[in-house]
């Protein structure tokens, strides 16, 4: 009699199951099927044009009959292009060390009993929310050589012309590095008081019991209970910082990628190849080595999340 | 003893006192140096050429020019640069929010063979750059006649947005499962589970979410540049980079700066009037 009570509710449960499974999945299937279509083919059909000379002519067939093994890849390695513009987005992730420490710095301020501090942070925001073609043709013109901000301002206080940011090649990358700093140092300040915020109190007060000093409690608890935040402003900002392209192409004149290239990113030069001289095969190689760093960076994050991160509990 | 400990803590009180102050006015510094480019952006807008190009700090207008805003206005394309954006917005918005919030709900509340793996595989892909894709999604769309039209930047948008699942999600999980059962004994379907109970329980994160995305839209500028061949159908962001192109050869920077000045209003308004949602839902993100 129990048994066979129970027999048939199982019955029914895996009625209602299957429904369930059936609503279920029709109502995952639209980003499902977006993702299929915009995201795995596409990448997958990158991967193969990369193994052609494809220029985009005469359909698929066209793409066949162009077929080059890793001719590309080869050909990669020995590209000094390829290189500087991998160098020179390395060079530019510099900004995101220097940009965490000072939105450390400014989410600790926050942190304090000090007035105002929803409108200071607003105000921080503000470069984060905006277009950044916009802030991009904004900034160009700030570093204009003649007749720019920053040179009148350099003009004033010490009569002398400033120098010509985005007009030489190593200065265009500081150029490039404080207007990035600038741009994202609200994400970072937000992030780290939010994690600031979420410190309890209890534990710097049993540090002050123990009688550590503010160094002591920066470094033995602020900092390791911020490693989860730290890690994720990290991993963000590397994995953006991998793609810079509009900066590049609306600050530099006519968007060449500045004098010898200087400013030139890894996002850039594909793009160029691509929309411009419409070597499809070559470009689609650079997105694949792009994809490949990009997968390292998140390995890294799911090995050194055990590692590095600290919890509260 | 008692009596030494309320003089120490008197005189850190009074030390931290004057640190907050030196802390205030050095974060207020920097917040002035963060906004003054805008400020400089805003000025210049209202400035002679004769004056912007003179080399000298003068940072008020001097005289004030309103002429520049009526003029970019008049610019063939800039108008049609904010249509076409907000052709844009309107279904990806609508469509795309539907479908997000549809699948938040199935993933957060009701059980399915395959659910984790659907949910990792698609929150993998916000690891995907759009320069990996770019190229594919071009041909793509080339083949089937996208290129002349917005479509390429609504369709692929109305399937859902990723972040925006997954925040939803997060969301759904703190409203208690009891509510699912109870629609289920009481023989409510799926779908008017998620319309009448769940849909107006998170009401408030779909339009932060919706905020975020319109913001997204708004300043996109990579995709509709490969995408949109024909000047008819730019978007307000190719059109400002193209003004800046052609009118900085002529120094036209008021001008220029007018456009831009704009193109950010709507982001900047939207942001000023939900300030506190926004910045909490970022502030999530990091701690999860």
């Amino acid at each position: 009699m129990n048994s066979k009570k129970g027999k048939k509710t199982k019955t029914k449960m895996s009625i209602m199951a299957k429904r369930e499974e059936k609503w279920g999945l029709l109502f995952v299937a639209a980003p499902a099927v977006g993702f299929l279509l915009f995201m795995l083919y596409p990448i997958i059909f990158a991967f193969l044009t990369s193994l052609t000379t494809w220029n985009g002519a005469k359909g698929f067939q066209g793409m066949l009959d162009r077929f080059c093994g890793f001719d590309n890849y080869i050909k990669l390695f020995t590209d000094a292009k390829f290189w500087q513009t991998l160098l020179t987005t390395t060079i530019y992730l510099l900004g995101i060390p220097i940009g965490m420490i000072i939105g450390l710095l400014c989410a600790m301020g926050m942190n304090r009993k000090i007035p105002g501090v929803r409108v200071l942070r607003t105000m921080y925001y503000i470069p984060v929310i905006s277009s950044l073609v916009s802030v991009s043709i904004l900034w160009a013109w700030v570093y204009n050589y003649d007749y720019g901000l920053l040179n009148t301002i350099i003009k004033t206080l010490t009569g002398l012309h400033g120098p010509n940011w985005l007009g030489d090649e190593a200065l265009i990358k500081v150029s490039m590095i404080i207007f990035m700093v600038w741009k994202g140092l609200g994400t970072s300040i937000i992030l780290y008081l939010a994690g600031l915020q979420n410190i309890p109190r209890s534990y710097y007060e049993a540090a002050m019991v123990d009688g550590a000093n503010g160094w002591q409690k920066f470094r033995n608890i602020t900092l390791p209970l911020l490693s989860p935040v730290t890690f994720y402003i990290l991993v963000t900002t590397l994995i953006g910082g991998f793609q810079v392209f509009v900066e590049v192409q609306v600050m530099t004149p006519n968007g060449n990628g500045g004098i010898g290239y200087s400013a030139a990113t890894i996002v850039f030069y594909l793009y160029q190849k691509a929309f411009e001289s419409f070597q499809l095969g070559y470009a689609s190689a650079i997105a694949v080595i792009l994809a490949i760093i990009i997968f390292v960076i998140t390995l890294f994050n799911f090995a050194g999340q055990k590692k590095w991160v600290k919890t509260i509990d | 003893m008692s009596n030494k400990d309320n003089m120490s803590s008197g005189v850190t009180s009074r030390k931290d006192k004057s640190i907050s102050t030196i802390v205030f006015i050095l974060l207020a510094l920097g917040a002035v140096v963060m906004v003054f480019p805008f400020f400089y952006m805003i000025m210049t807008s209202f400035m002679t050429k004769n004056q912007y190009l003179s080399g000298q700090l003068k940072v008020i207008p001097d005289p004030w020019v309103f002429g520049k805003y009526s003029e970019v206005l008049k610019k063939g394309n800039f108008i049609s640069g904010i249509l076409n954006t907000i052709k844009v917005e309107i279904p990806v918005l609508l469509i795309g929010g539907f479908t997000s919030s549809l699948a938040a709900f199935a993933f957060a509340k009701m059980n399915f063979r395959g659910k984790n793996v659907i949910f990792m595989g698609l929150l993998a892909t916000i690891m995907i750059p759009f320069a990996v894709i770019m190229i594919p999604q071009y041909v793509m769309f080339t083949r089937m006649g996208w290129t002349d039209s917005l479509l390429p930047l609504i369709i692929p948008a109305c399937f859902g947005n990723i972040s925006m699942v997954f925040f939803l999600r997060q969301n759904l999980s703190s409203i208690p499962n009891d509510l699912m059962a109870a629609a289920k004994l009481d023989g409510c379907g799926y779908f008017r589970t998620f319309a009448q109970i769940f849909f107006p329980l998170m009401k408030g994160a779909v339009g932060t979410q919706l905020t975020l995305w319109f913001m997204a839209i708004w300043n996109d500028y990579l995709a509709p540049t490969i995408f949109l061949r024909s000047e008819k159908n730019w978007t307000l962001q190719v059109v400002i980079r193209s003004f800046n192109t052609y009118y900085s050869i002529q120094s036209d920077y008021a001008l220029i700066m007018a456009a831009s000045v704009i193109a950010m209003l709507p982001t900047i308004l939207l942001f000023f009037c939900f300030q506190r949602v926004i910045i909490e839902s970022v502030a999530i993100s990091g701690i999860k």
